[in-house]
């Protein structure tokens, strides 16, 4: 019994209009929501509305458009408050994505905590935005970067991660809560608890968990959470950072500019309170509204309803692929989120990226800027399928029939 | 393949050769069959200081100057990419250093293939591209000194 009935898919996926568009003649079969998934018509609509009627810069005017905007912009900052259950609406700070808000941590939490010698551990298989602003930020306080490495199943070595905690001056653990390269779902508490028991700060990296299931920051425990719009249903150039109240309190300012001044002067400027202090110069308002139509979506199908159509998706997909020879899935972790990644044996991704688009089929090759994660299951790249709450059995299956079809081709 | 042809002529060659293709597959199939064919590169240009970086498939391009002129090899791990390689490699080579330095280079517009040569696109062909025309006119302004 699926979680959906078939009248209930096909009005789903009637509300994303660009499901029915074609590509190279054939039907969209979008799989790539891990990069961005796609937006409903009441999220392109709120934003179109917004800059209809309501258009204007946020913070400043005594004007009743201004006033509206940030009413709205202001508005998500409670309602991202509610969904990771952050204790203050003040703990949330809009940031352009993920990659934006952790940089933001590493250069002022991470510049502020770290001294020569002190490690920052991250996971084998991060996503480039929360291993490279480390490996910037790090050297510049003479501390280093260090793996929590990872295992064939895709998952991390915990004991290997403890041991490091116990014989490493760690200071900052920037874990990713799922992968977005093979869709492993780490065992995060169990990671940040670790580390708080021994005065650890840590980030988790939520841009691929968010989008799939509920996130509590206080069930998770960690200090900072980063996480962007555009991979749950919502607009691009708009992410956002959990931090905990008393540290964002004690972090100096990053960007300097409109908006996060308290006073400014030749002889010394002073500086407002986080979030504001973290967000200097006009944010992006208009996606504010289409963030809230976003959040009204998850709302209105149910985020569990969401994980576990998904994860009937993933088990569908699993298993169509799974029969096909030369067909080799990266990792089989025991908690997976919404992605299969594979590799054909004698074909380079490259070229199977290309045929399946030309099949209509939308992946995702290559390294998925995750390099330490290819490198560590010894590919250069990997076929990427990823679901969202749209997809159906059928794309899978035309996904499947394409894979045996390119090995014919090219194999 | 004569030498002695330019590359315009080379590139009307191509077009009309893809021109009885109306299936995206029959294309690619060409284009990878071409891809076998395809002068390798001498085993030691199959190093990281010959290849041309692109983000998915890597290319190697083995630059040389024979008789006034200009002579490449080339292979890519990926079958469309050495294909389009070849392609590259079957217009550009053999020609005089000025010729290829300036050559427009339409041809894949006109197969449809447009999309291969975008300076975005993850295959490095736009790179190799570019780094053909360097060659070349490294090899001309040698030329010219040697002549004067």
């Amino acid at each position: 019994m699926s979680v959906f009935s078939p009248d209930e898919i096909r009005t789903l996926r009637s509300r994303f209009p660009i499901l029915s568009r074609t590509v190279h003649g054939k039907a969209l079969v979008y799989l790539d929501s891990a990069a961005s998934s796609q937006v409903p018509e009441s999220v392109i609509s709120a934003e179109a509305n917004f800059q209809r009627t309501l258009r204007a810069n946020v913070h400043r005017g005594v004007h009743t458009l201004s006033q509206e905007a940030t009413e709205v912009h202001e508005g998500l900052r409670d309602r991202i408050q509610k969904l990771v259950g952050a204790s203050r609406r003040e703990e949330i700070v809009f940031a352009r994505g993920t990659t934006e808000a952790i940089n933001l941590v590493a250069w002022t939490f991470g510049r502020q905590k770290l001294d020569a010698g002190d490690v920052v551990l991250a996971g084998e298989l991060e996503h480039h935005a929360n291993l490279v602003p480390w490996q910037i930020v790090a050297p510049q306080k003479g501390a280093l970067v260090e793996k929590i490495p990872a295992l064939d199943d895709g998952t991390l070595d915990f004991r290997a991660f403890l041991s490091l905690l116990d014989s490493r001056p760690v200071k900052i653990l920037a874990l990713q809560h799922v992968s977005n390269a093979l869709g492993t779902v780490h065992p995060i508490q169990r990671f940040v608890a670790e580390a708080r028991s021994r005065g650890i700060a840590t980030l988790v990296d939520a841009a691929q968990s968010l989008p799939h299931m509920a996130v509590d920051v206080g069930a998770v425990g960690c200090d900072f959470l980063a996480f962007s719009a555009h991979k749950m249903y919502g607009p691009t150039g708009l992410g956002f950072l959990y931090g905990r109240h008393e540290l964002l309190e004690a972090m100096p300012p990053w960007q300097g500019g409109g908006d996060m001044i308290d006073r400014v002067s030749f002889s010394g400027t002073t500086f407002h309170e986080p979030p504001w202090r973290f967000e200097a110069g006009t944010p992006n308002y208009v996606a504010a509204p289409g963030m809230h139509a976003a959040l009204d979506f998850r709302e209105e199908i149910g985020i569990d309803r969401i994980r576990e159509r998904e994860t009937e998706l993933l088990r569908y997909a699993l298993s169509a692929l799974e029969g096909i020879p030369g067909l080799r899935i990266i990792g089989s972790p025991p908690e997976r989120a919404a992605v299969v990644s594979f590799v054909l044996e004698g074909i380079h991704h490259y070229d199977a990226g290309v045929f399946l688009d030309q099949m209509g089929i939308a992946v995702r090759t290559g390294h998925h800027c995750a390099q330490p994660a290819m490198d560590r299951y010894g590919v250069t790249g990997t076929i990427r399928a990823s679901f969202a709450v749209f997809n159906t059995e059928e794309e899978i299956d035309l996904l499947a029939a394409g894979v045996r079809r390119l090995r014919k081709l090219l194999g | 393949m004569s030498a002695a042809d330019t590359i315009a002529e080379r590139e009307s060659e191509i077009v009309e050769e893809f021109s009885m293709m109306d299936e995206w597959l029959d294309k690619y199939e060409h284009i990878i069959e071409l891809g076998r064919s395809l002068p390798l590169v001498d085993p030691e240009f199959r190093s990281d200081a010959w290849k041309v970086k692109g983000c998915q498939s890597q290319v190697w391009l083995q630059p040389g100057f024979e008789d006034g002129q200009v002579v490449f090899k080339a292979d890519s791990d990926a079958a469309i990419t050495k294909g389009l390689v070849a392609l590259m490699v079957r217009v550009l080579s053999h020609q005089p250093p000025a010729a290829v330095a300036s050559a427009p280079l339409a041809f894949l517009e006109r197969i449809g293939l447009r999309e291969h040569l975008s300076p975005t696109r993850s295959n490095g062909l736009a790179s190799m591209v570019k780094q053909m025309k360097l060659y070349a006119a490294t090899y001309a302004a040698k030329e010219g000194t040697n002549h004067g």
